[in-house]
């Protein structure tokens, strides 16, 4: 006993990390890293959750490529990734609109910030009033501009746009605070050094405020992608991937395989998840090479 | 300060700021306040096609409680604190604790560890969902309470620990040289000195934690079946498929359901919007 | 892993649903009110009856319950469970989920009252529930929008199809449904393949013994293809109980649709004098006339802990008088023909057709595969917005079978 405690107090600073990383990095092992490399092996097999499991090799993948609903997803995952890009801009915009000192001026921004709060579900469900047919306000609007409505959900060339229009309103008011957050933080006396240089306006903002903002594009760039990519709750709220599939999107067209009322196929629902997950990758690889370089220089 | 501060402006270009920013305000929220107004709408207006104009009359009380009389939504805000309480103290501990080990010791694989818990935080909810699914079902805790709340936990683990580590690293280290100078163990100094230290990231991280598992509708919906488990989010989606076309009753559950966490927003502002930030600012 | 397992204890002891003694555990899916309603006097009777047993129920809601059940057959088996007959039921089956119940069956005379049902009860010739419920599918329509067109109820296809220009000549929808949850546009292609191709077709196809790109099957689509222009345009985005307002509005003449939907008509303000009920009008003629009557079942778990008091439990689910005062409450048909048949006059229609019919659907979306009927049903919903893709629609279709039936 005695020469157990001395071996630990000789080592303690060796196996206190360990003691206090023990119950986070087990529940994280078991729940999150484990699962994903259990995935990629189920995307091997075909299963339908209930028998046994067959190994079918690459197969799943195979058929996945010869899926149009994959491609589907795909090119709708595209759509999403670019479109909600505009969350970027349009939350920069907001926050140099925002960013002055007036009275009130708090309780704007919090109130602009609001949509974030919300889940959702309930942005989708907000939404889905305001296309409804019949009585939502756009459908009205629509009718008034061209004489005929459009119920966008349920039409084909409209219902993404629609859904990532929802989405883009949340998104906007993250990009907003981060922005705000950032402009917080430049530096005055840069930029009354460039108004002495008879800087002003989109060139101010191009040369001197923007380079300053790059660690707010950046994550605003990082939570935004991951969101885009992440996209299920308005699809799921708004038009559970119809019209006949149209507004399907990866994360979207796993869950209707594999977990869904009519999904069976694990398998083929892991194949999904894992093509989800590889593109994912490209982004946490880079943020983790720029926390990494951070971490270096830091 | 940029933009130029508009107290430096002509006298007309400050009024005109001062005019745009409510109407701005409005049409930002104006989805929300359609929702909010509908929620307060009798049904006969509804029914004769007043959507969008002034209600004929003021049926909020009715309305609300007709949707605590006709859906279990009572029972579903109950499971979403049921499980949205424990998960923030369970993340935010663990959290702590990892945080602490990440943020104060130099070991070999430290970073890895780390990059790890990053990583992780970022992964599609999809990749995850059989495998945890199947886990919970072994474990004889599908549809249940606890099975939702452990993996929660263990997901928000990753975030929590990126938040708490970056937060505690930048506290100064001398203070824990110090105390071990003093003969003060590992644990004393976590537990005495450290954790006072770091009530502000647990604030913002719990106000942060408290809202995404609020808000969570994917593993609510994978992992709560039955309406004894099922929260508030997957609560709603059910609640639409059985109104439908009562559109005041499903603005007044979505208003309900949009509450605790504007409500928690509001209250913590300031921890809210330095925990979302973090990073926004710094490198 | 010492830990997984403390995780384990203690799920274990908050959530078991271990079996007492003259305990049965029941897990279904009647969240709407009405079949809540009819559940809850159905434990009250039978625990009246048999004072020893009591019943523990676990009601999940309708939708979830599709996914949860294939996690509690295997993780954690209650003693009765709700489901579907037909091939819905099949998987369950073969992956040795349920317990064979012909015993039940053979001492209760179930062979006999519930004869109607016994074939989509069987399998290896084995029964594997009970069936307490069904109703029926036909064409409701707005007696008085017939009258405002100066159109007569249709005896043939041909006739119904006629009737829909007149319709249209009046600015009336002469078909409306809601697609927006797919399923009401299965029920027309069911109708119109069962119609068109006959009854042994239409399960063939749905077995996966049959091609999508047959020429039968476009020979069904050809006929759907004819009413499409005369249904509801903006199907797709609305519900079915949108389009139940339609047709209660006069706005639509015809609904294809499922008797529940009485409810819907009637708080649209119809009565029995302006609401109509027909049966699907032939459109092959000579065709034996089969009908679309889903099914609600109960089910042993092969993992149930007390076998012998859930037995007791269908058996008296089966018997007349309970499925007699379950079916009043439901406002459906009782299956045991014993049983008595409300008085309303759409269930009286209903038993009047399906105990006429040559056979009975169960639904495309009980009778295909889960897979295949997700894949069918969005299929259905395109064509009825784009029926000019329907080759595409076809070998699309004739794909994800490949898979499914493989």
């Amino acid at each position: 006993m005695a020469s157990s405690t001395s071996f630990f107090r000789r080592n303690r600073r060796r196996i206190a990390p360990w003691l206090f990383l023990a119950p986070g990095i087990t529940m994280f092992l078991l729940y999150v890293i484990y699962p994903v490399f259990q995935s990629i092996n189920i995307s091997f097999y075909e299963w339908d959750g209930l028998g046994p499991k067959t190994w079918v090799g690459l197969q799943n993948y195979a058929d996945l490529f010869d899926d149009p609903s994959f491609y589907t997803s795909l090119k709708n995952n595209l759509i999403w990734l670019v479109l909600y890009l505009l969350a970027i801009p349009a939350g920069l915009a907001v926050a140099l609109f925002l960013n002055q000192t007036v009275p009130g001026i708090r309780l704007y921004k919090s109130l602009f910030f609001f949509p974030f709060v919300i889940s959702q579900v309930v942005v989708g469900l907000i939404f889905s009033w305001f296309y409804a047919p019949g009585f939502g306000l756009l459908p009205k609007i629509i009718k008034v501009l061209t004489g005929s409505e459009i119920a966008v959900l349920a039409d084909e060339r409209y219902a993404t746009l629609a859904v990532i229009a929802a989405g883009l309103w949340p998104q906007t008011a993250y990009c907003m605070i981060l922005y705000l957050t950032g402009l917080n933080n430049i530096n005055p006396e840069q930029v009354e050094a460039a108004r002495m240089d008879n800087a002003k306006g989109w060139s101010m903002l191009w040369h001197i405020i923007l380079p300053q903002l790059r660690p707010a594009t950046f994550i605003a760039l990082i939570v935004t992608v991951i969101g885009a990519l992440r996209s299920f709750d308005l699809i799921s709220i708004m038009t559970v991937g119809g019209p006949y599939g149209s507004t399907r999107v990866l994360s979207y067209f796993m869950y209707e395989q594999a977990l869904s009322e009519y999904g069976t196929a694990m398998g083929y629902g892991a194949a999904i998840a894992v093509v989800l997950l590889a593109i994912m990758l490209v982004f946490i690889t880079l943020f983790i090479v720029r926390m990494l370089s951070q971490e270096r220089n830091g | 300060m940029f933009p130029r501060p508009i107290a430096q402006r002509s006298r007309p270009v400050q009024i005109a700021y001062q005019a745009i920013l409510p109407v701005a305000l409005i049409i930002w929220l104006l989805p929300l306040i359609g929702i909010a107004v509908t929620s307060i709408r009798p049904a006969s207006d509804l029914a004769s096609g007043n959507y969008f104009g002034i209600p004929s009359s003021f049926a909020g009380v009715e309305n609300y409680t007709a949707v605590f009389r006709n859906s279990n939504i009572g029972y579903y805000i109950l499971n979403s604190f049921r499980v949205t309480i424990p998960t923030v103290i369970g993340a935010v501990a663990l959290s702590c604790l990892s945080g602490y080990a990440l943020a104060i010791y130099r070991f070999k694989g430290n970073l890895i560890v780390f990059f790890m818990f990053v990583a992780g935080n970022f992964v599609p909810f999809q990749i995850l969902a059989i495998p945890v699914r199947d886990l919970t079902l072994k474990l004889g805790l599908y549809n249940s309470m606890t099975g939702l709340i452990l993996f929660h936990v263990a997901f928000q683990t990753g975030f929590c620990t990126l938040f708490m580590r970056n937060f505690m690293k930048a506290l100064p280290f001398s203070l824990v040289e110090a105390a071990r100078v003093e003969g003060i163990g590992e644990w004393r100094i976590f537990w005495y000195i450290i954790l006072p230290l770091v009530r502000p990231a647990m604030a913002a991280l719990s106000v942060l934690i408290f809202t995404f598992i609020w808000n969570d509708y994917f593993w609510a919906t994978v992992m709560a079946q039955s309406a004894d488990v099922r929260p508030i989010t997957a609560g709603m989606n059910e609640l639409k498929g059985q109104w439908k076309v009562a559109w005041e009753l499903i603005a007044a559950a979505s208003i309900i359901a949009a509450m605790p966490p504007v409500a928690m927003f509001f209250l913590m502002q300031k921890h809210f919007i330095a925990g979302l930030t973090l990073g926004a600012t710094k490198g | 892993m010492s830990l997984l397992k403390i995780i384990a204890g203690l799920g274990f002891v908050l959530t078991a649903s271990s079996a007492l003694a003259g305990q049965i555990v029941l897990n279904s899916d009647q969240s709407d009110p009405a079949p809540k309603k009819a559940m809850e006097e159905l434990i009250a009777d039978f625990q009246k009856a048999n004072p020893d047993i009591t019943v523990k129920w676990n009601n999940f809601d309708h939708e979830g319950y599709k996914s949860a059940i294939r996690n509690f057959l295997t993780a954690d088996p209650p003693d009765v469970a709700a489901w579907y007959a037909g091939n819905r039921m099949a998987p369950f089956v073969k992956a040795g989920l349920f317990a064979d119940v012909s015993d039940v069956w053979d001492k209760n005379g179930l062979n006999d009252t519930l004869k109607s049902t016994a074939s989509s009860m069987t399998i290896d010739g084995k029964k594997w529930g009970v069936p307490y419920t069904y109703y029926q599918w036909g064409i409701y329509y707005n007696k008085d929008v017939y009258k405002k067109a100066g159109v007569s109820e249709p005896k043939t296809w041909a006739e119904f199809v006629a009737n829909c220009a007149k319709f249209k000549a009046s600015g009336i929808d002469c078909v409306t449904t809601g697609t927006k949850a797919l399923w009401p546009a299965a029920g027309m292609f069911d109708y119109i393949d069962l119609r068109t191709n006959g009854y042994e077709f239409h399960m063939d196809l749905t077995a996966g013994k049959v091609k999508w790109t047959s020429p039968k099957v476009k020979a069904a689509f050809a006929e759907w293809a004819k009413i499409v222009p005369y249904t509801t345009a903006n199907a797709a985005a609305i519900d079915w109980q949108d389009a139940a307002a339609l047709l209660a509005q006069g706005k639509a003449a015809n609904y294809i649709m499922g008797n529940f939907a009485v409810d819907a008509f009637r708080k649209g303000g119809m009565t029995n004098d302006n609401l109509g009920f027909m049966v699907f009008p032939e459109i092959t003629a000579g065709l034996a006339r089969a009908e679309e009557a889903p099914t609600d079942t109960f089910h042993i778990p092969a993992g149930a802990k007390n076998k012998e008091d859930a037995k007791k439990f269908l058996a008296f689910l089966a018997s007349p008088d309970v499925q007699t005062k379950m079916n009043a409450t439901l406002g459906q048909l009782p299956v045991n023909t014993k049983a008595k048949v409300g008085d309303d006059p759409f269930i009286q229609a209903g038993f009047k057709e399906l105990s006429s019919a040559y056979a009975l659907a169960q639904f495309f979306d009980r009778d295909a595969p889960a897979d295949m009927a997700k894949a069918g049903m969005e299929a259905f919903q395109e064509f009825m917005v784009k029926p000019e893709r329907i080759d595409e629609i076809l070998e699309r279709l004739q794909k994800v079978a490949d898979k499914v039936y493989k």
